[in-house]
């Protein structure tokens, strides 16, 4: 099998796994939402209501579309299209798991190892502001457009300290930006130098602050709550997707959910070791190659499963931001620190090696 | 050879943008097709091997600045009804000014000679950490020159905007 055949089932498999798990996440949502209230939640559709996501897409798929009539009918569909887009594009270049083994030839399970992980990253997820942007500005909506402006300087204001926080773990991998070599950096050595756990060197345990700092950031990102400002529904009736309807909407609600799942993956990625997992070296001796690759692909899913449950722990239990607040976090309290963590590193790399 | 076709496509694709920016009649549609510029541009960059330089383009251009303008854009709601009448002496001003500035080029381009130039097959200075290298030891003055150029106008702009305290 030739590399090229691989990617493109890879890329196939991406595709219809972000969607899976997007789907699911919805039902996710509204099952851990009602334990947090005390509720049952969905239950209808098929075993404990697992039929639900799909009710739900066909439902989206068979309503009456509606596009006003005083909007930019060609910018009112290009938005919800770049949204998805931009958020398929980001799982490119995160490593899944250890190469597989077919036939004597190893095959790494990530799309493309590029020499600019992070920063492709960071310019896709700059990139997601134009969907949301241009679908609001097309509705032809005050409501729309407030809540695209609302959307896009939240998300530029949190991208400068998103990336100020990926500097200091770049500093910690001799500053490669590859997501693939982070990865591995986080499988190899002992942790704090003395703590002899094979696949336990994790960055979060060096880099507490940088972890605190991103994981507020991607929140904001993803527009989860508590900094779902560009859709507030009590102050924007729905925010940038006021307008929407059908399946045009569900891909908005879609893309946040799929937002969700490659941002926990890459929280996974740069400070939980990606998939790496305690005890590795020993499985790796016992067990056949195939199989360690499976169970690390497993464990990388197990921590993104988490994340994704802390986001939807997170949206039930803590409020909203107002606007302001949100803009002083971001500006006067995550900027400084981040900033001030990243000197702080590099002294350290340079006082006492590495 | 596909290099070269891709090379074609995106050149065509880059050269036909930049026109549509120009000849858009609604300020949100050129905006759109100079990001699909920039984007064909930064496939030019990927194409030389300079992945750093083309996503840091995208990042800074059609990440940040290119949002800000359509932010402007959008806010302004510029439509026919209310687009200013612009006086005829603009018009010559601006049709003698492009006039010049065609000159300008045609001469320049009737002195210069259209050699072939064979580019190297393949390099690693487009990489980041060749680019950093570079940057930090034999650009190091022009690189700090421009950060003090940022700071300066950064600060300036502040000065502008901030409303005076009474």
């Amino acid at each position: 099998m030739s590399v090229i055949v691989f990617k493109a089932i890879l890329v196939v498999v991406l595709f219809l796994v972000s969607l899976g798990i997007a789907a699911y996440s919805t039902y996710a949502e509204r099952k851990i939402a009602a334990f947090l209230q005390d509720r049952i939640g969905p239950d209808r559709a098929g075993p404990f209501g697992l039929l639900q996501p799909i009710a739900d897409g066909v439902k989206m798929f068979l309503k009456e579309e509606i596009i006003p009539t005083l909007s930019d009918k060609f910018l009112f569909i290009l938005g919800p299209s770049m949204f998805m887009v931009t958020t398929l594009m980001v799982s490119a270049v995160i490593p899944w798991g250890l190469p597989l083994d077919i036939g004597g030839e190893m095959f790494a399970l990530q799309v493309a190892d590029v020499n600019i992980g992070i920063l492709y990253v960071l310019g896709v997820v700059s990139l997601g502001v134009y969907g949301i942007m241009i679908g609001g500005w097309a509705s032809n909506n005050k409501y729309a457009l407030l809540g695209a402006i609302r959307a896009s300087s939240q998300m530029i204001s949190y991208e400068l300290a998103m990336g100020m926080s990926v500097v200091a773990i770049l500093l910690m991998t001799n500053g490669s930006l590859s997501l693939n070599h982070i990865v591995e950096a986080q499988g190899t050595g002992k942790l704090y130098g003395f703590i002899n756990i094979s696949g336990m060197n994790w960055n979060v345990f060096y880099q507490p602050v940088a972890f605190l700092i991103f994981l507020i950031c991607a929140f904001a990102e993803a527009n989860r709550t508590p900094f779902d400002l560009p859709e507030s529904e009590s102050e924007l009736i729905g925010g940038f997707h006021t307008e929407y309807s059908s399946m045009k909407l569900g891909l908005y609600l879609f893309g946040e959910y799929i937002n969700m799942f490659i941002s926990s993956a890459i929280i996974s990625c740069l400070f939980f070791g990606g998939y790496n997992f305690p005890g590795i070296e020993y499985l790796g001796t016992i067990l056949p190659h195939n199989i360690l690759s499976i169970i690390s692909v497993l464990v990388l899913f197990g921590k993104i499963f988490f994340f994704i449950f802390f986001f939807m722990w997170v949206r039930w239990t803590i409020p909203r931001f107002r606007y302001d607040q949100l803009m002083r976090l971001g500006w006067q309290v995550l900027m400084p620190i981040a900033i001030v963590n990243v000197l702080l590193t590099a002294l350290g790399i340079t006082l006492f090696g590495n | 050879m596909s290099s070269q076709l891709i090379f074609f496509i995106l050149a065509a694709l880059s050269i036909l943008s930049a026109l549509f920016v120009v000849f858009s009649k609604n300020p949100i549609y050129s905006v759109i097709w100079l990001i699909v510029c920039f984007f064909s541009i930064a496939g030019h960059y990927i194409i030389l091997n300079a992945q750093f330089l083309a996503i840091v383009h995208i990042i800074v251009y059609a990440g940040a600045i290119m949002v800000l303008m359509l932010f402007t854009v959008m806010l302004l709601n510029l439509n026919k009804a209310t687009e200013p009448h612009k006086p005829l002496l603009y018009k010559f001003a601006a049709m003698i000014s492009g006039g010049l500035m065609l000159l300008v080029l045609l001469a320049s381009m009737r002195s210069t000679e259209l050699g072939s130039y064979n580019a190297p097959a393949y390099t690693e200075s487009g990489y980041v950490q060749n680019v950093g290298m570079v940057l930090f030891t034999e650009f190091l003055l022009p690189f700090e020159m421009t950060s003090v150029l940022f700071i300066a106008a950064m600060i300036g702009a502040v000065v502008l905007a901030k409303k005076e305290v009474h």
